[in-house]
């Protein structure tokens, strides 16, 4: 079990400093309350991770004495919504370890990073030329390149995993070509939970001369990302899973290539001049930032990310792979459960099913314990039938988790499981 | 309780039923019992046209005919929860005429049994589905 999604085994080292679960759960007001009688157990962070008390003050002060449009007045409030909003971005940049901060595009979230650059930088496909995707992705980092394809006829291709769910790296060697213009993967499978090797993916994608682009929606949270270090070009993620609000996320892009973009959305503030013979437009990243921004959004994602950075993403990779490593042995032990997932490197996500036991069945019956699971197919459809599944149910962790709430989602399987069979 | 292999005769007799358990657990285990008594659909008639759209179980329904113009039906889920779910439907509509059915308070029935978070809480499952399909069966067409 490696420590997180920085990925190629990287190890955090021993002498890291293990993090006080009790103190960062005390900052989770959430987390206090019970769901039925029952304390609640969240065990769905990879669906939306909770807030801490930092991020919501933070929201909570900019609306009571900060707030204004951006970019726009020259009057007090202005100025200082802008320079909140401008921080925000410096820090996303931080977090990403990204070269300039006019890289750093506030988006609604991973979702919208991924069709912003299928539809803009995607208009330079021609039919033949080969979008890459590996089996493990998404939903959001799938249809927005079908749909590209089909407006542009370049073909897809996508990279099969192994039986443990990590990717087959031989057969993506092969299946590249000089006609890959784009290769678009998941950073860490929010179905399985396999940390990908970008940087070993990327190089390899590099030399036949294609762009890459990382969904690193479940990678942000668990652990460091550094886009130099990866070698990608572009990388998204979504505030609300990385302890921050919904409706506002991260595309980072190299900035010669945002430079070579065209809008995405036409609207306020993404004009350098207008007229109506014909306008030109600002440079990135206004050039994508269409129309008012959610402000509210990216202050509290910046204090999120800044409240992540000061735990030290290291040590909470490392204290999250003790979790997932306890919670991967207790689970183990389930006699007719099976793990679905099972590549050397993983972070955050428990993936299971039980002999004769329908998914939805017992996540109804651990939710009456007061624990929260989701099951289905995770919107990864591609990745469920790659395993001859419909769906599994997902336990995920954050950082909030204790190695003391999987005894008890074990000890929920195993009652769940008598009053199902 | 119910003769074996038989769903309980009518929604009182199934009231009284669950009011014998106190906790969840065995609140389940009977729904699940019960979901063991109803009549499953043939495999044939699992089709995608008799579906009912659902995210995370499956759920189908088939409309029978009445000589009597009742409202008959049968379902089936590959859930055990929910073909539970489906068997309290069976004995909640059971022997109703449309106009009859058109009455019945799905919500306040599965709010008596402490089950109305299977109707509220997920409007993309299928069972929530079904319940409004089965509303559709017993309006004039």
């Amino acid at each position: 079990m490696s420590a997180g999604p920085r990925g190629e085994g990287v190890d955090p080292g021993p002498g890291l400093e293990p993090l006080d679960l009790e103190a960062i759960r005390a900052q989770f007001p959430i987390l206090q309350r019970s769901i039925e009688g029952e304390p609640l157990i969240y065990l769905d962070t990879a669906a939306s991770a909770q807030k801490p008390d930092a991020v919501i003050e933070a929201i909570r002060t900019y609306y009571r004495r900060e707030h204004a449009n951006v970019h726009r007045g020259v009057h007090h409030l202005s100025a200082l919504a802008t320079s909140r909003y401008e921080e925000a971005r410096r820090i996303a940049q931080r977090f990403l370890n990204a070269p300039q901060a006019h890289e750093i595009v506030f988006v609604r979230g991973t979702s919208e990073a991924i069709n912003l650059v299928a539809s803009s930088w995607g208009q330079r496909l021609e039919p033949g030329d080969e979008i890459v995707l590996s089996t493990l992705e998404h939903h959001s980092n799938i249809v927005p390149w079908q749909l590209l394809a089909q407006r542009s006829g370049a073909v897809i291709r996508v990279i099969p995993v192994h039986d443990d769910g990590s990717i087959d790296l031989e057969a993506y060697g092969s299946l590249l070509s000089p006609r890959a213009k784009m290769v678009a993967l998941v950073h860490v499978s929010n179905a399985l939970g396999t940390v990908l090797p970008i940087r070993r993916m990327a190089a390899m994608a590099r030399e036949v001369g294609a762009r890459v682009l990382v969904d690193g929606a479940q990678a942000t949270v668990h652990g460091p990302v550094d886009v130099a270090e990866l070698g990608c070009d572009f990388y998204a993620f979504s505030g609300h899973k990385v302890y921050g609000p919904t409706g506002i996320g991260i595309l980072w892009g190299r900035g010669e290539l945002l430079e070579q973009m065209p809008p995405y959305q036409g609207g306020g503030e993404m004009i350098a001049h207008v007229s109506f013979g014909g306008s030109t437009y600002a440079a990135p990243p206004a050039r994508f930032e269409a129309g008012t921004p959610h402000i509210a959004g990216a202050v509290g994602l910046g204090v999120a990310l800044d409240w992540l950075a000061d735990l030290g993403r290291d040590r909470v990779a490392a204290s999250e792979a003790r979790v997932l490593a306890h919670g991967t042995r207790l689970l183990s032990q389930i006699s007719g459960l099976r793990l679905v997932g099972t590549a050397a490197d993983k972070a955050g996500v428990l993936s299971f099913v039980v002999d004769g036991v329908h998914p939805q069945d017992l996540a109804t019956l651990l939710d009456e314990q007061g624990i929260a699971v989701r099951t289905g197919h995770h919107c990864a459809e591609p990745a469920m039938e790659r395993f001859g599944l419909t769906g599994t149910v997902r336990a995920s962790l954050g950082v909030y988790t204790t190695e003391a709430e999987l005894d008890v989602l074990a000890e929920g399987i195993e009652r769940a499981v008598r009053i199902l069979r | 309780m119910d003769p074996a292999g038989a769903l309980p005769a009518d929604s009182e007799t199934l009231l009284q039923n669950f009011e014998l358990f106190d906790g969840w657990e065995d609140r389940y285990a009977y729904l699940i019992d019960l979901g063991r008594k109803l009549r499953p659909l043939a495999d044939e008639e699992k089709t995608e046209e008799n579906k009912v759209r659902g995210c995370m179980s499956q759920v189908w329904l088939v409309r029978r005919d009445d000589p009597e113009g009742r409202l008959r039906w049968d379902g089936d889920s590959d859930a055990a929860i929910v073909r539970g779910l489906i068997a309290v439907l069976q004995v909640l509509y059971a022997h109703k005429s449309l106009a009859e059915a058109r009455e019945v308070d799905v919500e306040a029935f599965f709010r008596r049994l402490g089950l109305e978070r299977h109707l509220s809480m997920n409007r993309r499952n299928g069972f929530f589905a079904m319940v409004s399909k089965l509303k559709t069966f017993a309006s004039p067409s």
